[in-house]
């Protein structure tokens, strides 16, 4: 087996590679999320290339409503920074204010998905009613999945930003930066789905 | 969060099973995940060479008489899917990116070892799940396109289960691409550059981008399918509104790119093969990563030539038939770089050389039947026909798998450290070689001539080139025996290999064959040509 000299070598190349850890997982995270953002366009290029080529029949209905939507990306967009002074603040080992922060932008995600759901018992179209109607709740419902994971993460770091006992400080912001990329995203992919879906 | 634990904080690999008992366990070695890769890749590639047996049973006579029409739609369907889902993705990228990629950037294991070991085990299932829908109500039929309408209107349990399986076996394939691009640009030993790496780093990396730009494209395309055939949504059913080109696009959006990443892996093993056995550096290596790069950026703006017939308008005729004869310039580097380094080499005619040098001749040929296919005006003759069966089974059979059989030779020594039998393996070769040309050329003929594909029955006058068909795949079924003759054999009492018997000079062979559990007992090698035989080594 390994030699004590070898040991050694191995116990230098852990602690250097401890020192780039951190930032590889990110770099995966980061890959990762460029893999589901081309679900998204999938979804997206098969949304407008139907807008495009496939005209709805006499009769069809497929109307939108701005109203819930539009609060709905207010909604999101404040939930980005709030998310983001929860960070900071676990960033300066204010961990009680961190938790207030993770927990009111948990909070506006649950809301927003009340709004999601509100809006869909009062759409005049149902999912199998036509194409694009079908399209629409794919498209937002694959988001909203993104928003529910995200949520329950959220709260799940939340917990673990307790003050006594949990994992998160400030010499452990991985968990909450990696949720956090993740929430950022989920927000960036809800804006150009409003406006394609909502506003084109 | 948990996915991710370094590779070195992971001591308690030693507590892991040993022996061969390592092999059925959740092990975090990428050794041990590659090898897992390659048996189970195997294991599935013997099962769709049963299905492709019959197959060429049922064709060489013209009536439907060897099994019913709609289980040759199935059996034509699973050896598809099998063939390049379970087989060549895993087995090329998987087996052969774990086992190199950490040896190769100087590094203990892969970038995030539970991920891999992860991507690894969500295989066996969905392939066994795949297989069994065979006999729970049918196996799927629409072919590996699963091309709706006929998806949707065959059918549905075997639909849902090939649809569930394929949607595990892409996300394995994801797991595997993220870790193979956090590996490359990562984890490379400090002081290795990327210009210094060998060239199946490259075509890995390559390879990976691919698997992540375009893979979640056909898992959310399955998903609409699904809907679809569970739901009653119309999203590919025109009786419903909906529009069956779409499907092809989205489709075709994940599957050209999906050709490359069954062949760019291939492209570097064969890199890292020719230089040894030839004795020479690989030619012009710049121009090889640049082509590389070159592939995957025009790999994912050609789908469309695979839609020539489904109406698509003019302009788009144009562009993608003008996009794919661009491809052909990248890839003409690359053979005449391997030329070249076989020029003047000296060179050791032995089973992974003749495997390596029947992949060239084989790719080539199909190189020039996929040219000619992207071009209009041909392309509608022979689109659909045996014309296209021909072409892709030359670059994905005459080049990928000959190029893993290549690699078995060229590598097992190092996993084993034995030798495998020249003398079966030089035999296994030329069965191969002539089994293979033999099916597959005369199909050229069979499409030109109008015969199409994915039918159970033809026209009679067919019969003949059939059979000399039929003949060749006998032949190819027959040259798996002298193959795995010489692996149980060389495993159990092969010639010892040493550490380096081919005194090649990549990073892998700078190690006790078979290496130990972190690849190097010391600090890795630094290792900056990779490919400087012939020169003084300071
Ligand atoms: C030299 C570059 C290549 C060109 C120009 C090319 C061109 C084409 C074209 C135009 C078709 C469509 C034929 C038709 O359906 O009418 C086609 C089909 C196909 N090609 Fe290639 N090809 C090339 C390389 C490859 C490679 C590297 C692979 C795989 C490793 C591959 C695998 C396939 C497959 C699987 C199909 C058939 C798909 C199906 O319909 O089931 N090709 N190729
Ligand atoms: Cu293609």
């Amino acid at each position: 087996m390994t030699t004590l000299d070898s040991s050694k070598e191995i116990q230098k190349n852990n602690s250097e590679v401890n020192e780039t850890h951190e930032d590889f997982r990110m770099f995966g995270l980061i890959t990762f999320l460029i893999a589901d953002g081309m679900t998204f366009a999938g979804f997206f290029a098969a949304y407008l290339t139907y807008k495009a080529v496939n005209p709805l029949p006499d009769g069809a209905i497929y109307e939108l409503e701005l109203p819930i939507p539009t609060l709905n990306t207010i909604l999101l967009l404040i939930s980005s920074a709030t998310f983001h002074k929860a960070g900071k603040a676990l960033l300066k080992d204010k961990n009680s204010d961190s938790q207030k922060w993770l927990f009111f932008t948990a909070f506006l995600g649950i809301i927003f998905l009340i709004c999601q759901l509100f809006e869909y018992f009062h759409l005049p179209f149902g999912l199998t009613d036509n194409l694009f109607a079908s399209t629409f709740y794919a498209l937002t419902g694959f988001h909203g999945l993104h928003v529910t994971l995200g949520t329950l993460m959220i709260l799940i770091i939340a917990w673990q930003s307790r003050i006594n006992g949990g994992r998160l400080n400030s010499q452990n912001m991985f968990p909450l930066e990696a949720v956090e990329l993740y929430w950022h995203f989920v927000d960036g992919i809800w804006v150009i789905l409003f406006i394609i879906l909502y506003l084109l | 969060m948990t996915i991710s634990i370094d590779p070195q904080k992971t001591n308690n690999k030693s507590l892991q099973p040993k022996g061969w008992l390592r092999y059925f366990s959740f092990s975090l070695d990428h050794k041990v995940i590659g090898i897992q890769y390659l048996v189970c890749g195997f294991l599935f590639y013997l099962i769709g060479g049963t299905l492709a047996s019959a197959i060429r049973i049922e064709l060489a006579s013209p009536m439907s008489d060897f099994m019913p029409r709609d289980v040759y739609n199935q059996v034509l369907t699973l050896h598809g899917t099998i063939m390049i889902f379970l087989w060549i993705v895993p087995v090329v990228n998987g087996a052969f990116g774990n086992y190199l990629i950490p040896f190769y950037v100087g590094a203990r294991d892969m970038a995030f070892p539970r991920l891999n070991a992860v991507a690894f085990w969500l295989i066996p299932p969905s392939g066994l799940m795949l297989v069994s829908s065979y006999f729970v109500d049918g196996a799927a039929q629409a072919g590996w396109t699963a091309y709706p309408p006929l998806s949707i209107t065959t059918p549905q349990s075997g639909q849902i289960i090939w649809i569930l399986s394929v949607l595990l076996l892409g996300g394995s394939s994801i797991f595997g691409g993220i870790n193979f691009i956090a590996t490359i640009i990562k984890l490379r030993r400090p002081g290795l550059k990327l210009m210094q790496l060998p060239m199946y780093c490259w075509a890995m990396l390559g390879t990976s981008l691919l698997v992540v730009l375009s893979t979640p494209v056909l898992a959310g395309t399955l998903i609409l399918l699904s809907f679809d055939i569970i739901a009653n949504t119309g999203f590919f059913n025109p009786v419903l509104g909906g529009n069956v080109v779409v499907y092809q696009h989205l489709f075709w959006f994940y599957s050209h790119p999906a050709v490359y990443i069954m062949v760019l892996p291939a492209f570097g093993l064969v890199s890292e093969i020719l230089p040894v056995h030839a004795r020479k550096p690989l030619f012009g290596y710049t121009t090889m990563v640049f082509s590389i790069m070159g592939i995957v950026v025009l790999g994912l703006v050609v789908w469309a030539h695979h839609m020539f017939t489904s109406g698509t308008p003019p302009w788009m005729r144009l562009f993608f038939t003008i996009a794919t004869a661009f491809i052909a310039v990248p890839t003409g580097i690359k053979f005449f770089n391997w030329v070249a380094t076989l020029w003047g080499g000296k060179i050791s005619i032995n089973s992974a050389m003749l495997f390596s040098c029947g992949f060239i001749i084989n790719f080539v040929f199909g190189g020039i039947t996929g040219v000619a296919l992207a071009q209009v005006p041909f392309d509608i003759h022979v689109h659909d026909t045996y014309f296209v069966v021909a072409h892709f089974h030359y670059i994905v059979y005459g080049g990928t798998v000959f190029i893993i059989f290549s690699s078995i030779y060229h590598w097992f020594p190092k996993v084993t450290g034995k030798m495998l039998d020249e003398k079966l393996g030089v035999l296994h070769f030329i069965i191969t070689f002539i089994g293979f040309n033999l099916c597959f050329a005369p199909q050229h003929w069979l499409g030109l001539n109008g015969m199409p594909r994915r039918v159970a029955e033809y026209d009679p006058q067919f019969q003949f080139v059939n059979q000399i068909s039929s003949l060749g795949a006998l032949l190819m079924a027959i040259s798996t025996i002298p193959f795995l003759i010489n692996v149980f054999l060389s495993v159990r009492n092969g010639k010892n290999a040493g550490d380096n018997p081919w005194n090649a000079l990549t990073p892998e062979w700078l190690t006790s064959s078979p290496p130990p559990v972190e690849n190097w007992e010391g600090e890795a090698p630094l290792v900056k040509e990779p490919y400087g035989y012939g020169k003084k080594i300071s």
